[in-house]
């Protein structure tokens, strides 16, 4: 890369001394053994993440200090204490306990950033109880086939969610026994076959004794997608918690008097990681919005609450990048000093419109949703080369690899050669498995590596850049979407005959998902027909996994085998060469 | 144009963009984004088909006062 267009740093430039100053030496000296006794989690027989979050500082030197602070347009702010956040994390757990509901048993919770989604998902892991939450803007076909995978049997959501999205598919969801509703407008819910949670937290004690869970037990299933098949369930530990708190202090920098913002929603894994456990982890206030994106709310938020550490996503900066440089200008964030950014590579630009607007350039990351956690990173103390993702955290090993033919792989020591970005397995938020799907996970796996499906390459200062997916999988705002989920809820409008399905790249998001159909004879195509399956799609899905384009073609070109080549339809849609067709159906 | 031409305006718009939404049921003085299912994308796309049917700017600072079908009718009086 262009020598000129790196971002240099200096420590003694930054405001506030960086957690990681040097970094080789923070890697050698580095031992998760370590963190974890910092946290007080003096045994692998006993971790809870919600004790280690939220019960470790109740009565501590943090106790009346927010801890969170939810933002409501039109509403006025509210603040919970870590002490009365422990009061009602406490009070779920009893909630729970009522209903019979234990350990290892699961809970989904499906809100908006609304203070119950928080407080039932770390009253869940309170309770011993394996928790998902689920993105608010998914269609009842994406939620019924997660609370089905996952055998649901607790759903915490809002009255208007339910009757939207679950009512009438509820029969549909046999594991799924007790609903338990937030009334929207702030009254009491009284839905037929449900609960108001209000009514059972009022009757609940706030005294609740930990579940005893160790470091391997489950405590958080995140729904992830691949190309073919049902989205997969990967399931997560309690022991995970350390990558939580070590990452927190080296990829976000977080300092015991930083106000945090983490703009994702705890339906992504971002969300629950980094939106919820690493800020309570560290003791500092969190500051959640309610509202969906809103640039000129957004520079607002971060001037009025005085935010200092920012992490968000590209999507979004590009929304903001959007909407031009006159709104930043009516607002000043002189406390903001880190902003880091994950959910897909930010582009060169996207990093130097942060230090000319914010004043801060932006540091890219990278993880998934099987890792748990941040793995890779820009960290305020080091030069950012834009467009690179950074180098990995201490206790991270990761190497680009290829593959044999004997299913082992070959660490590629060269730099700047293309391979898949592999991580050294054993650190502490590792996915145990996807759930039910053990050949599926073991796949994922090559000996001592964890292989991401993504490609990349790494230069010769140890940078990883990003170059692609090594499959068919959708990456759109930053979230995953798996085509075959799309292509089924298309198959099932009478007038589909087959569905190809594809990420088409967009400016702002990404890749935005568009549908190829074929139709069935009888049916002809017609602005109305697409728009019907539209609906339809949008229906089921939900507007975020739904298709923004539909369209529509004679027959999809399929591999001998049978399987529609998305690779194909892609090229076509990009004006590109088509490159190997001789798979293809009658011939190349 | 008169308010109730506008509405028809704006109703056609969402439904470009979200043929699900059962335009009957909007209760038009509550946050549309809480009644039916809009990414950030599909919000503007929805602002872009309005400028591009009615031939109005709405200027990115003015999306915010844009929360309920009875603000987007509204500003889009005063604008046509």
């Amino acid at each position: 890369m262009d020598a000129a267009s790196i971002i240099r740093k200096t420590v003694t430039a930054l405001r506030v001394t960086p957690n990681m100053a040097d970094y080789v030496v923070e890697r050698a000296r580095f031992s998760w053994d370590a963190v974890s006794r910092e946290l007080g989690c003096c045994s692998a027989e006993r971790v809870n993440i919600a004790g280690v979050a939220v019960d470790r500082h109740a009565d501590g030197p943090l106790r009346d200090k927010v801890a969170l602070r939810f933002l409501v347009r039109g509403e006025p702010t509210r603040d919970i204490s870590f002490h009365a956040l422990s009061a009602h994390v406490s009070r779920f757990a009893n909630v729970l306990k009522g209903l019979g509901v234990g350990k290892g048993e699961r809970v989904f919770v499906l809100a908006g950033r609304i203070p119950e989604l928080y407080i039932a998902v770390l009253g869940s892991l309170k309770n011993g109880t394996v928790v998902t939450p689920l993105f608010s803007a998914f269609g009842p076909e994406p939620i019924a086939t997660r609370i089905n995978l996952g055998g649901g049997r607790v759903l915490v959501t809002t009255d208007a969610l339910y009757e939207r999205k679950i009512a009438k598919w509820r029969d549909k969801m046999p594991t799924l026994e007790h609903v338990l509703l937030v009334a929207e407008d702030g009254g009491r819910t009284s839905l037929p076959g449900t609960h108001n949670l209000a009514t059972l937290m009022d009757a609940a004690s706030a005294a609740c004794d930990l579940t005893p869970t160790g470091a391997e037990d489950p405590a958080l299933l995140h729904f992830t997608s691949g190309t073919t098949g049902t989205p997969k369930g990967a399931v997560h530990v309690h022991g995970a918690v350390t990558t939580h708190y070590a990452t927190g202090r080296y990829a976000l920098d977080l300092h015991a008097d930083d106000i945090y913002w983490c703009t994702a929603d705890p339906g992504w894994v971002t969300g629950t990681s980094y939106g919820i456990i690493a800020p309570l982890l560290h003791g500092v206030t969190s500051v959640i919005d309610h509202e969906e994106f809103d640039a000129e709310r957004w520079y607002g938020i971060l001037q009025d609450e005085a935010v200092t550490v920012w992490y968000t996503a590209p999507t979004a900066i590009r929304m903001l990048m959007k909407a031009g440089a006159e709104i930043p200008k009516k607002y000043k964030f002189p406390q903001l000093r880190f902003i880091a950014s994950v959910g897909e590579p930010l582009n060169p630009e996207a990093v130097r419109w942060g230090s000319q607007v914010l004043g801060l350039p932006i540091h890219d990351n990278w993880w998934q949703t099987e890792t748990g956690g941040i793995m890779i990173a820009n960290t305020p103390a080091f030069d950012i080369k834009p467009g690179s993702m950074g180098r990995p955290l201490p206790g991270i090993d990761a190497a680009i690899v290829k593959h044999n033919e004997d299913g082992s792989v070959t660490v590629l020591d060269q730099p700047d050669v293309e391979g898949e970005l592999a991580l050294k397995t054993g650190w502490p938020s590792m996915f145990r498995g996807y759930l039910n799907n053990e050949e599926r996970y073991r796949k994922c796996f090559s000996g001592e590596w964890y292989l991401s499906g993504d490609l990349a390459k790494r230069d010769a200062d140890g940078y990883f850049w990003f170059v692609g997916r090594a499959d068919d999988v959708i990456k759109s705002a930053g979230h995953l979407i798996g085509p075959f989920e799309v292509e089924s809820a298309l198959m099932e409008h009478p007038a589909v005959a087959e569905a190809g399905v594809i990420g088409k790249p967009d400016p702002v998001v990404g890749e935005m998902v568009k549908a190829f159909v074929s139709l069935k004879q009888g049916y002809t195509d017609s602005e109305e027909l697409r728009r019907e399956l539209l609906g339809h799609a949008r229906k089921k899905l939900g507007a975020a996994v739904a298709p923004k384009e539909i369209a529509v073609l004679p027959t999809l070109p399929r591999t001998r085998s049978g399987k529609i080549m998305r690779r194909l339809l892609k090229a076509r849609e990009l004006g590109l060469p088509e490159g190997d067709t001789s798979t293809l159906e009658g011939g190349g | 144009m008169n308010e109730s031409e506008i509405r028809t305006v704006v109703l056609a718009t969402l439904l470009s963009i979200a043929p699900e939404a059962e335009t009957d049921e909007l209760r038009s003085e509550r946050p549309l984004r809480n009644q039916v299912d809009l990414d950030s994308m599909d919000w503007l796309n929805f602002l872009l088909g309005l400028h591009e049917r009615l031939k109005v700017d709405i200027p990115e600072a003015d999306y915010r006062k844009l929360v309920t079908l009875d603000d987007v009718v509204a500003y889009l009086k005063t604008k046509l």
